[in-house]
């Protein structure tokens, strides 16, 4: 177009300045240096044990593949209440979720209650909920319920999270053609976002309830009922071939429950 | 329905900051409860402001500026009236993206238009009444899309859901209907209806009619008042006939010669 691009000089090609060069070098070195500094910490020079230990992984593998299903009515009905744990857990977590997202989002809540409730979610997402159960487990005693308990907190926080940015990503149009009609905020809130978030929000729930199954097994170990308070039992009393049955269960469930919550938010979307 | 003496619209003395930038700079306008206006103006003149300011979902500089519609307060003194959703009810909005709220069906949508009046459990449960439920359906067979009652809103093309937005403003029953830009989006067959539609609003039921427009000769062939705002000031009130070329060309600066293509103004 102008002579100006034909006449002057073309341009070297880019190149990293020092200054960048510098810092990916202090950050790969720092990472390698984090690595080594943390080798003796976890004993990986003990890597060799997982062939010579005092269980060995070929005498650990023989009972694996050789699964003892005899008490498979027993699996299956704590299989069953471990899901019946997830179902509930995630039910109730529900409860916790919706109205905190709404007071999270920004474009929804005022500033002074986005805040407070914000932090509120960090602490129930950021206390594993295997503590959360034992907690439970003092409150309300052994048994399903403080398993249910702790998954709901716990998934409250997470889905409160999920769901306030979905709330806040919303397309803020429909909601002001509701707002101009002389609508109340509740009603806005009920047709102009509510049905922008729903196909969104069902999925992360039904996903919730995928890693819920699995969150639930492992609550078994603190004795919050279910398939993994079976697990074990099984392993402390070193029935490996009881624990391999359990575990194909418990994987073949888990399994079961992805595809159909896959195959249900695929309508979804 | 009886129509109010009160002016559908009055503005005094009203601005608007945006940043560093005026959007509206010391407005005053009074629109009659029957009239049917054209505001235009070169993008960022404020015609939109000014017609978002006048629903109070767009709140205005504190100071002396006053917004009345249907001779009750809407906002003044940058604060948003306490009872803004009664005059909200009153006027019907239509905007240029439509704002329908794309998952629900169409006549939901329409049937939104009846928030304002419904209690409030009985909006929020959407268990509409029977004899609402026919209005909307009236409604929809009026602007001619009841085929797609049924049908998701986000499915439905831009002319469908433009005429879908002008049934709920029906079904609110309110006394005027303030249109943001409407037939910016839409292609001149549907741009033509939209226009049609108001203009029958305008003189088959009496509603007052305050309309955004970027087309010039739409203003001039579809309303017999037009405003034109320039930098957030009033560059022109009167009636479509005295747009002359000077005039334009003093709104829009010269290059509005090029623009128009369809037809000389004058």
């Amino acid at each position: 177009m102008t002579d100006t691009t034909v006449e002057s000089p073309i341009p070297a090609p880019p190149s990293a300045s020092f200054a960048s060069r510098m810092v990916d070098l202090l950050l790969w070195g720092g990472i390698a240096l984090a690595l080594g500094l943390s080798f003796q910490a976890v004993d990986i020079d003990n890597l060799p044990r997982l062939f010579s230990g005092s269980t060995s992984a070929g005498e650990l593998a023989g009972a694996l593949l050789s699964p003892d299903f005899s008490r498979w009515q027993l699996f299956l009905e704590k299989m069953l209440q471990t899901v019946q744990i997830a179902l509930w857990g995630t039910f109730l977590a529900l409860f916790l979720a919706i109205p905190l997202s709404f007071m999270a989002a920004r474009n929804v809540s005022p500033p002074w209650l986005v805040w407070p409730v914000r932090r509120v979610m960090d602490l129930m997402r950021s206390v594993p909920d295997l503590v959360i159960g034992l907690i439970f487990v003092i409150i309300v005693g052994l048994g399903p319920l403080p398993g249910v308990l702790a998954l709901a907190l716990n998934t409250g926080g997470v889905l409160a999270k999920l769901f306030s940015e979905a709330v806040e990503s919303i397309d803020k149009g429909p909601v002001e053609g509701v707002r101009a009609t002389g609508a109340q905020p509740l009603h806005e809130i009920r047709w102009g976002i509510l049905p922008q978030v729903a196909p969104l929000w069902t999925s992360f729930a039904l996903y919730r309830f995928e890693s819920n199954a699995r969150a639930a097994t492992v609550l078994g170990l603190i004795g919050a009922g279910g398939i993994g308070q079976t697990l074990f039992e099984a392993f402390t009393s070193f029935n490996f071939r009881e624990v391999s049955a359990i575990a194909i269960i418990v994987v073949i469930t888990v399994t079961l429950i992805d595809m159909l919550s896959q195959v249900m938010r695929k309508r979804l979307l | 329905m009886t129509a109010s003496s009160a002016p559908l619209a009055s503005v005094r003395d009203i601005s608007k900051t945006f940043g560093a930038r005026k959007a509206l700079n010391g407005v005053s306008v009074e629109v009659g409860p029957r009239e049917m206006v054209a505001l235009i103006g070169p993008s960022g003149s404020g015609k939109s402001t000014l017609l978002r300011s006048i629903t109070g979902l767009q709140t205005i500089d504190a100071g002396p500026g006053v917004i009345e519609v249907f001779g009750r307060t809407v906002q003044k003194n940058g604060r948003i009236a306490g009872d803004v959703r009664r005059s909200r009810a009153k006027l019907g909005m239509i905007f240029q993206q439509f704002n329908l709220v794309g998952r629900l069906s169409l006549f939901s949508n329409v049937m939104l238009g009846a928030l304002g009046r419904l209690p409030f459990s009985t909006g929020l449960l959407g268990a509409w009444p029977m004899a609402d439920k026919q209005r909307a359906m009236a409604a929809l067979h009026r602007v001619g899309v009841s085929d797609y009652a049924a049908q998701r809103a986000n499915t439905l093309s831009g002319g469908q859901q433009q005429r879908g937005a002008i049934a709920r403003a029906i079904v609110q029953g309110a006394q005027a209907i303030l249109a943001d830009e409407p037939v910016a989006s839409l292609d001149p067959v549907s741009a033509r209806k939209v226009m049609e539609q108001l203009v029958e609003l305008n003189q088959r039921d009496g509603l007052g009619v305050i309309v955004t427009l970027h087309q010039v000769d739409y203003a001039i062939r579809y309303c017999q008042r037009v405003i034109a705002l320039k930098a957030g000031r009033i560059a022109y009130d009167g009636p479509s006939s005295g747009l002359d070329r000077p005039t334009l060309i003093e709104i829009y600066g010269p290059e509005i010669e090029d623009a128009f293509w369809e037809g000389d103004p004058t």
